[in-house]
């Protein structure tokens, strides 16, 4: 006998009698999701900003990383000031990427996160390689929980890829003291766009 | 030395002593740890349906556990239509020399790998690297360990129980960043650069899973640091390594878990990447190897089975007075902590027979246990197992039977009584030393004048 009929064999012959599975809690929560998706990002790292259009995220991506050399995007809109490419043979091309700007499909007011599917990433690679990141979703599009996420996330298309990013990459691994930029990016500003606000910065 | 030991083998109490020698590190591990407890709790008491969802979790382990067999078949079948080749491991052996065949095909002698307790727990490592394969572990703290030759001490926290100062000696001689330099900053900085140098250079990438989904065939990989998606991304071959235990039923239970993980790990909300793996990316191969290695067994055996039901936050860790005051590697077993010694026994009850008494079995573990496996219980029943079965530490075997021996007598009881008061108050040297290991770290307490018994008989008797 192989061993996946193996396996198979003993785990049906020991498992318990069927267990029901219980009811998920249902998504909830309401008041102003941007600003607890805000509060809770700062909070680990990110930055927030309130805009009404590109032109706003260009201007603070020149003020917060003047120094960028190579920035990527895959929002057309950011055509002038960003590398947009629909694709990359070899991720490796993507080393030396100082700054990428990418499309979220929506976040998570409990924790910060933000949801993110492979073909909003260019490539795999790239919201992971870059020294820094910046992601833009749509002010209306965060949920209250986890719960309100995966039922999203359950009307959406399918995806080969797909990732929750909460903050900057970071590690507390030495004695507990935390530090940006382990792996990943060592900052991530997200953008929550509103053509109906007045560009007052910060959230 | 306990019996059940196999030679050459400390056990838990034996390499406890040893961590215990230096006490202001004993203090500052002790006092690390039960921090992160007290963020556990901060984030715990923010959600406010934390035990609706504490519930709800183990309601759909339960579950998970009373179908593994068919959630098995539907993840195998969903993920080979995703295109991932799923290979089974009865054993740690086989599940190693799947990993080699792997990397053989390839012709590749050099990985990088992501945070994998299972690996640990099968000393892929050792394997590798007697079979010529380099191995790199991503993860700064298990990085750190692997250059110390170490094995990791926490399952969150693979160098806990190291100072600064001793990491920075180690990148110091391995990396070659300044002597003396111990800023974490600085050090986490020369860890990136020297990793991502071999994220770009690896052509095969390992990881762990952290759940995987049954109904679409995806696993999650969680990680803060991002290097498990570096490594992957990057790699034309991903092999990500599961205990059949880790699957889940359906995407929408991950709302349940991921809320529950890290909160439970770290007090965070969600780690920084939460990364869903479904399909191999254009080009790429993508492995899973589903590993049982005694898991199958564990699930028939009712008092314990629960214990499979584990998501590895080591919340149980870092609130054990026992596991903070004594260290990971004094469990020598690759998951340590109360969970480890309810999961170890299973994988060898001779030599792991005395983790199931390195616990005050204050119940703390359950405590916080984000899907309420009853630890504590299981680590009370695993001692009368372990007991029958023969498998008991002499020296308790040899107390044990002294106990019975002079609880079923009670005439031995009272003398016994009025014997050890004398005793005490006497002559507390012959009790007061090395010989007793309740004395370790503390006097023995000054003795009762008289017991209750005598008491009773004296004061209380004539008022009936």
């Amino acid at each position: 006998m192989n061993s996946r009929d193996k396996i198979l064999g003993t785990v049906k012959n020991n498992q318990p009698p069927l267990r029901e599975l219980p009811e998920v809690p249902a998504g909830g929560g309401s008041g102003d999701l941007a600003a607890a998706f805000s509060t809770m990002l700062e909070g680990i790292g990110g930055q927030v900003f309130l805009v009404s259009g590109y032109d706003r995220i260009v201007a603070i991506l020149h003020e917060q990383h003047p120094d960028a050399r190579r920035i990527v995007s895959g929002c057309p809109e950011l055509a002038g000031f960003a590398e947009v490419a629909g694709h990359y043979d070899d991720p490796h091309a993507l080393e030396n990427v100082d700054l990428a700007i990418l499309r979220a499909h929506f976040g998570v007011a409990e924790n910060g996160a933000c949801w993110m599917t492979e073909d909003q990433m260019i490539e795999r690679a790239l919201p992971f390689i870059t020294q820094h990141l910046a992601l833009v979703l749509r002010r209306d599009a965060i949920v209250a929980d986890m719960h309100a996420a995966y039922e999203r996330i359950g009307g959406m298309g399918d995806y080969g890829f797909a990732t929750f990013i909460a903050g900057p990459s970071k590690t507390a691994d030495i004695e507990q003291s935390l530090v940006l930029g382990a792996h990943g990016p060592r900052s991530l500003i997200v953008f929550l766009l509103d053509e109906g606000v007045s560009d007052a910065g910060y959230y | 030395m306990a019996v059940g030991m196999s030679e050459n083998k400390k056990d838990h109490a034996a390499l406890a002593d040893e961590f215990n020698k230096d006490e202001p590190r004993v203090d500052w591990h002790d006092q690390t740890l039960w921090w992160i407890r007290q963020k556990r709790d901060k984030a715990a008491h923010q959600v406010p349906d934390w035990e609706l969802l504490r519930d709800t979790a183990s309601g759909i382990k339960d579950n998970v556990l009373s179908n593994l067999s068919g959630y098995l078949q539907q993840f195998e079948t969903a993920a080979i239509a995703n295109g991932v080749t799923v290979h089974w491991a009865a054993d740690a052996m086989e599940h190693n020399e799947i990993i080699l065949s792997i990397l053989r095909k390839q012709g590749v002698g050099q990985m990088v790998k992501s945070k994998s307790m299972l690996t640990e727990e099968c000393h892929l490592n050792e394997f590798l690297h007697k079979n010529g394969v380099e191995v790199v572990d991503t993860d700064l703290g298990e990085r750190v360990v692997q250059l110390a030759g170490e094995p990791p001490s926490h399952i969150v926290l693979p160098c806990i129980h190291k100072k600064k100062e001793e990491i920075g000696e180690i990148f110091h001689e391995h990396l070659g960043t300044p002597a003396g330099n111990a800023d974490p900053q600085f050090l986490t900085h020369a860890a990136r650069l020297h990793l991502r140098e071999k994220f770009l250079t690896r052509r095969v990438a390992l990881t762990g899973v952290n759940f995987a989904v049954a109904e679409t065939g995806e696993f999650v990989v969680c990680t803060n640091e991002g290097n498990a998606d570096m490594g992957a991304h990057l790699a034309d071959v991903h092999i990500a390594c599961m205990g059949i235990e880790k699957l889940i039923p359906q995407r929408r239970h991950l709302g349940v878990f991921l809320r529950l993980l890290t909160r439970s790990a770290t007090g965070q909300p969600i780690t920084t990447y939460s990364s869903h793996f479904r399909r191999p990316r254009p080009g790429q191969e993508m492995h899973i190897v589903l590993v049982d290695n005694g898991r199958s067994t564990h699930l028939g055996r009712k008092d314990f089975r629960s214990s499979l039901k584990c998501i590895r936050c080591a919340a149980c860790f870092n609130t054990c007075p026992v596991y903070r005051r004594s260290g990971g590697h004094s469990y020598h077993t690759a998951v340590a902590g109360p969970i480890g010694s309810i999961l170890s026994p299973n994988l060898d009850m001779k030599k792991y027979a005395d983790l199931p008494f390195a616990s005050t079995l204050c119940g703390s573990c359950s405590n916080v246990c984000p899907v309420k496996i009853d630890i504590h219980e299981q680590l009370y029943k695993w001692r009368q197992v372990i007991v029958q079965e023969g498998y008991a530490p002499v020296g308790k075997k040899v107390a044990m039977q002294a106990m019975n021996w002079v609880l079923s007598h009670p005439a031995v009881y009272h003398t016994a009584g009025r014997t050890g008061r004398w005793v005490m108050a006497h002559v507390p040297f012959t009790v007061n030393n090395g010989l007793n290991a309740w004395y370790k770290q503390r006097d023995m307490p000054p003795p009762p004048a008289t017991s209750f018994g005598e008491w009773y008989k004296k004061n209380r008797r004539g008022h009936e």
